[in-house]
């Protein structure tokens, strides 16, 4: 009897664990013999520059990197802005000044991209424009909405919020290519209008129709992230104060209007600004999506950056161009940024007065 | 499974539905229909038949056509349900087509010679069948097990890397004082607001001097100095008793020492959420690696796809296979790991 009864889930569960515990040594042993390696050259490193000097030693490798790929590519992006010619060195570039700026600015009229001697950027410019405006106010009242829906008290609601976060995961790749299919000639969305009886449209190849699905595409691959992020602001409003209105009287409309969105804003600031850096820099999914086209209806100020400093567009490479394009969308987009904190500062000022 | 069914169906309190309920309801609904649609039909269409995916309109379950050998002929031939002209029906496999008449044989009777069929009186045969070799031709035709194995190159090893320098960095800011350190931290922090195109084309002469053009390591390396990294690790082990670095001190640990076996394991929910973020960004990295890597062997897997589905004629069930394998690991982190990534986004604020 004693016999069996060893032999039950209790002895199994020490054969697993017998099988696992050696796995898991096997795993860490190439991550401890690292470290240990690495500490035969910190330790005597210690003894050398004291406890003092160690922190820099900590820093050193990471800061090297980051200064090799991060600072001095934007020192030599102004190298480049100023400077022309064709060469991807800095030594073969003539300085120019200010003349890839003039160039990328002169246009008989702003408002039409053609009277532009380098209407491919403005054209950008254009498209990138009516992007932002359409991507970024659906997606912040969409990820709102849905945030104020999962916020409530409903079932499934774990399965709900990771159903609308999940495409969020995704690479842009993916996404075009999965939406490429759906929105195809005789894709899933043509199949049920020829199904209804409704004429089959080309949605990929007709430029209004192509604007309209870079915008959607964007907007459900990001629409996750942002209400995640409204999400947690909700939850971090208290309970306390719903409840203190309650008593007081104060209806749902009032509630959201008087606790809700005043409280939100801190969140509804952070989004706003991260939606709108990510849709200026739209690029990825259009490309894969449409590639620009048709025409030139959806090619974004990405693409004019892409092409003239990678791809080669008429008259062939030009990074000095394509710098000068990107320094303008930096000094634009932190710009904006800096007066977007002036105006929600003076406004939360008002707001507490 | 049970887990599942219990979270699906959990209820939050016991009180009537009401009408903003039910609205609640049919949004999530909807949204969910959009949100999973385009990625489920995806995942049937890449087990469609060359015939089937082409079918307009299409159906939804992957359909392939039925098909039988018969003796004599080499290849299977499509069966087809035929009314007869005595109003019976019988299921006879295509011989050939000549113009609007289909010559048919009898699989049973193959004897009995040549059954001629109008058209408009024949409906193809068809069973539920998944198309696996979508997903087996390209692997071996097309090298994409080079395309997978890059990505798992980069990933894996610009992972491990960015936890490590990452958590040096971070341990330095958080655990020490030093001249710099606020410069240090300020720059990071100024970095992370600074758009990423800034940076494309200098980035790539800064590769191309160092000879990294069209190899692995310029895709792997400027990706490891990571401010959003360094910030998420600082706000943890900024949370971390000094007592505890002290103690160690006092004991004769080496700050390396300090650093690995005190400081990372404590740091471990950190660590997690960073590496899952980093598995993530890396495996779907596009730009960089489009620019940086030219030739063919050395493409990850978003490159790739990228070009397959530029080329003329995309064959769309290889490049729908490919597309949800490569979408399969994403997908299992989320499954498992979901709750991390929450509270990671939630914290921090990035993605």
């Amino acid at each position: 009897m004693t016999l069996t009864a060893e032999r039950g889930p209790g002895r199994q569960a020490s054969t697993a664990a017998a099988l696992t515990r050696p796995l898991g040594v096997l795993l860490s042993l190439p991550y401890r013999l690292l470290m240990n390696a690495l500490g035969l050259i910190f330790e005597p490193l210690q003894r050398l520059v004291g406890i003092k000097g160690m922190p820099y030693l900590f820093v050193i490798p990471n800061l090297a990197l980051f200064i090799i790929f991060a600072i001095i590519p934007i020192l030599l992006n102004l190298v480049y802005a100023f400077t022309g010619g064709t060469s991807l060195f800095p030594a073969n570039r003539p300085f120019i000044g200010l003349q890839n700026f003039s160039v990328l600015l002169s246009c008989d009229n702003f408002l039409d991209p053609n009277s532009c001697l380098v209407d491919l950027f403005w054209r950008g410019v254009m498209n990138t424009g009516v992007y932002v405006i359409v991507e970024v106010s659906s997606l912040i009242l969409l990820a709102l909405f849905t945030a104020l829906v999962l916020n409530r008290n409903i079932r499934a609601r774990g399965f709900f919020r990771g159903v609308y976060f999940y495409p969020t995961l995704l690479s842009s790749v993916v996404v075009a290519l999965l939406w490429k299919w759906v929105l195809q000639r005789n894709g899933l969305i043509n199949g049920a209008l020829e199904g209804v009886g409704m004429p089959t449209i080309n949605f990929l190849f007709e430029a209004d129709w192509a604007r309209l699905a870079t915008i959607i595409v964007g907007l459900w691959a990001s629409l996750g992230f942002y209400t995640l992020i409204i999400l947690a602001g909700l939850q971090a409003i208290p309970a306390l104060l719903y409840e203190a209105a309650v008593i007081d009287g104060a209806s749902r409309r009032q509630q959201f209007q008087y606790i809700t969105l005043p409280l939100l804003r801190p969140t509804l600031y952070i989004v706003f600004i991260l939606s709108f850096v990510g849709a200026v820099q739209v690029f990825e999914h259009a490309m894969v999506l449409t590639d620009g086209g048709p025409g030139t209806a959806t090619s974004y100020i990405m693409h004019f950056v892409y092409n003239a400093a990678f791809a080669g567009i008429a008259g062939g490479r030009n990074v000095g161009l394509a710098t000068a394009a990107t320094l303008l969308v930096a000094v634009v987009l932190v710009a904006f940024t800096l007066v977007q904190r002036w105006i929600s500062r003076n406004a939360s000022d008002d707001y507490s007065t | 499974m049970s887990a599942a069914t219990a979270m699906l169906f959990r209820t939050r309190g016991k009180r009537q539905l009401h009408i903003t309920d039910m609205l609640s309801y049919l949004y999530l609904t909807l949204g969910t229909l959009i949100m999973l649609g385009p990625v489920l039909w995806g995942v049937t269409s890449s087990f469609k038949t060359p015939a089937a995916i082409t079918r307009f309109p299409p159906e939804f379950f992957p359909f392939a056509e039925k098909t039988v050998v018969v003796e004599g002929y080499e290849d299977p031939l499509p069966l087809f349900d035929v009314t007869m002209e005595d109003g019976t029906v019988r299921r006879l496999a295509q011989v050939r087509r000549v113009g609007l008449e289909r010559q048919m044989i009898d699989p049973a009777a193959p004897e009995a010679g040549i059954i001629k069929a109008k058209m408009d009186a024949t409906e193809i045969v068809q069973e539920f069948r998944l198309a696996w070799e979508n997903y087996a031709e390209p692997l071996q035709q097309f090298d994409f097990v080079v395309y997978f194995r890059n990505s798992i190159v980069v990933t894996a090893s610009a992972t491990l890397l960015t936890l490590l320098l990452n958590s040096m960095l971070a341990f330095a800011l958080s655990k020490y004082r030093f001249r710099g350190q606020s410069a240090i931290l300020n720059i990071f922090l100024i970095m992370i607001l600074l758009p990423g195109a800034v940076t494309l084309a200098p980035k790539y002469l800064v590769i191309t001097s160092l000879g990294w053009n069209n190899n692995l390591l310029g895709v792997i390396i400027p990706t490891l100095a990571s401010p959003t990294a360094v910030f998420l690790l600082r706000q943890y082990m900024l949370t971390l008793p000094d007592e505890l670095v002290d103690a160690a001190r006092v004991d004769g640990a080496s700050e390396w020492y300090i650093y690995w076996r005190i400081i990372l394991p404590l740091s471990m929910p950190a660590l997690a959420t960073l590496a899952i973020f980093s598995i993530m960004w890396r495996w779907n990295d596009f730009l960089w690696p489009l620019i940086v890597l030219t030739e063919n062997r050395n493409f990850t897997l978003q490159v790739a796809l990228n070009l397959f589905q530029g080329q003329y004629d995309v064959q769309w069930g290889y490049l729908l296979a490919m597309t949800v394998l490569s979408l399969l690991p994403v997908t299992f982190i989320f499954a498992f790991l979901q709750k991390y990534i929450a509270t990671g986004i939630a914290t921090t604020g990035l993605k």
